[in-house]
């Protein structure tokens, strides 16, 4: 509906309003001026793996390239294959929600059943170690995290993360832990679940490009995994998928080496837009507690008296401002509605000033 | 407030001059206040010398003429080169005075009505200035880009309005 609809400032999108950085861009314009034009190997180019193994020792993570990383058709797909590579149909798979929206057809479409653990904003939306235990059974296979979180911007730190790793160790599961939003942190650093002690083996990291470097329609993710692990998920790989694009794994392989400056640039951006719509957000009297990672503010609208769908389906009629509402990304998100601020700061401050005027209409 | 913050401000303006206070302060997650203090501070340092609008003028005059014009000059004792970029800079005409490393000294930016306008500025002004040994007038055909801002009409945003 938003989509057929004039005027409409949406704060509705889940990726970086930014174009791709002009010199990854080239580095691709260059590869095909020069015939790069054929499959690679099915683990992705090498210099690649070698490039995101080298990446991801800044945070704590050592992967051996040559056969524990694999370069996928986004991070997207790293989810997908993971799942079926660990599932046995009757699994049952934890989902911390409110979560991004794919991991549960996923988990389905593997033969699992999804589980919900459902978090708080009373505890910044993070997962805490003992909702998580009340949800294990014995037929519980993984965990899927999702820090820094779409949708509610929540970050784990270290103490966080330790607690959650007891817990996984003690029920003997696996972590996939969809690390896509690392790069886009405000004012701290990102922490891996998998470089905590004796996490590395028991944790499939999926991460990509498409967020860090605004590089969403190149397609371009990764899976970082212990090597029996890595051995099955390349197995589907290889039958289904063949290899990622060569042309994007040149623009990853440039992006990693030269791109930190312009990634630095954006998350600044996101930082300062970050600052003004949660402001904007609690000075008009939606509750927003203080994302700290990715680029989505999570208000509470139960002030209103509306549920998140009244409220985002009255906001764009009325004051044409998309949103998300909350409860597409499980039962925990009802009252609350995502707003990206991946948008130009004027148009974050018109849609503040729109809501403004929709929020008081309703009181 | 730190030099670092100070930048911040500075380079949020630069961009964009008619950001409030309030909203640099929410930005920054500074008090609005001392964003203000700031500011001025700023503008009474001469740091910050104006507040202007970057305008695409071949979209309203369609004959303005601008001219970049390479100046060698004899620099003098004492004073250098900065006698003789004053005396260039205090012509109304002229937009910009640098002085460059390289083939030549001053590079002297000159707007004008008409191109006549120009070509007697450079002949009659600025070529008899002592100390000006010679000049090479480039004039100025399109801009593309400046002060970072793309002045091609940019496309709208493609994405979807919804995305996951
Ligand atoms: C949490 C999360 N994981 C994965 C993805 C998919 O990313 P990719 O473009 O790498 O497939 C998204 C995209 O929105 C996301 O938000």
């Amino acid at each position: 509906m938003a989509n057929r609809m004039d005027d409409v400032i949406s704060l509705g999108v889940g990726e970086p309003d930014f174009v791709t950085p002009w010199h990854i861009r080239e580095a691709c314009v260059y590869a095909l001026e020069r015939g790069y034009t054929s499959y690679t190997s099915n683990r992705g180019l090498p210099e690649l793996r070698q490039a995101i193994a080298e990446y991801l020792t800044g945070f704590d993570l050592h992967y051996d390239p040559e056969r524990e990383l694999l370069v996928t058709i986004g991070g997207s797909e790293a989810i997908d294959i993971c799942l079926r590579a660990i599932i046995t149909p009757g699994d049952e798979v934890l989902l911390p929600e409110p979560a991004y929206v794919s991991y549960r057809p996923c988990a389905v479409l593997a033969g699992a059943r999804p589980v919900a653990v459902p978090t708080r904003a009373e505890d910044g939306f993070r997962l805490t170690s003992e909702q998580l235990a009340r949800a294990v059974t014995p037929r519980t296979k993984a965990l899927i995290l999702c820090y820094p979180n779409n949708p509610t911007g929540a970050v784990m730190d270290g103490a966080d993360l330790a607690a959650v790793a007891k817990v996984v160790e003690d029920h003997d599961l696996l972590v996939i832990s969809d690390e896509i939003y690392a790069e886009l942190t405000y004012g701290r650093r990102h922490v891996s679940i998998a470089s905590l002690p004796g996490m590395r083996d028991r944790t499939v990291l999926v991460s990509g490009m498409s967020k860090a470097f605004a590089m969403t329609g190149w397609r371009i993710g990764y899976a970082a995994a212990p090597p029996d692990i890595m051995d099955a998920m390349l197995k589907i790989h290889q039958y289904t998928i063949l290899c990622a694009p060569v042309m994007g794994q040149l623009a990853a392989l440039e992006a990693l080496r030269n791109g930190r400056a312009e990634k630095e640039r954006m998350v600044e951006r996101y930082d300062q837009r970050r600052r003004l719509i949660v402001q904007g957000l609690n000075d008009l009297g939606l509750r927003c507690h203080e994302p700290k990672g990715a680029f989505y503010a999570f208000p509470d609208i139960r002030s209103t008296g509306l549920s998140s769908e009244e409220f985002a389906e009255r906001l764009l009629q009325e004051a044409r401002v998309a949103v998300v509402p909350g409860n597409v990304f499980g039962e925990a998100g009802e009252g609350f509605v995502r707003c990206s601020y991946a948008t130009s700061m004027d148009q974050i401050q018109r849609a503040l000033e729109r809501m403004e005027r929709f929020v008081r209409s309703l009181r | 407030m730190d030099q670092q913050r100070k930048v911040a401000i500075l380079h949020l303006l630069h961009e964009d001059s008619r950001l409030s206070p309030e909203t640099i302060g929410a930005m920054l997650g500074e008090d609005a206040e001392d964003v203000r203090r700031v500011i001025q501070e700023l503008e009474r340092d001469k740091v910050i010398l104006r507040y202007s609008a970057v305008v695409n003028w071949d979209k309203v005059e369609t004959s303005r003429v601008t001219a970049v014009i390479d100046v060698k000059v004899t620099p003098q004792r004492e004073v250098g080169f900065d006698a003789i970029a004053e005396r260039i800079y205090r012509f109304p005409e002229v937009r910009s005075v640098a002085l460059m490393s390289g083939a030549y000294d001053l590079q002297v930016v000159v707007e004008g009505g008409h191109i006549k306008e120009v070509a007697r500025f450079v002949a009659e002004k600025l070529s008899t200035i002592e100390h000006v040994t010679s000049t090479t007038t480039h004039f100025l055909l399109k801009t593309y880009k400046a002060d970072g801002v793309i002045f091609d009409d940019q496309e709208e945003d493609r994405r979807l309005v919804i995305t996951p």
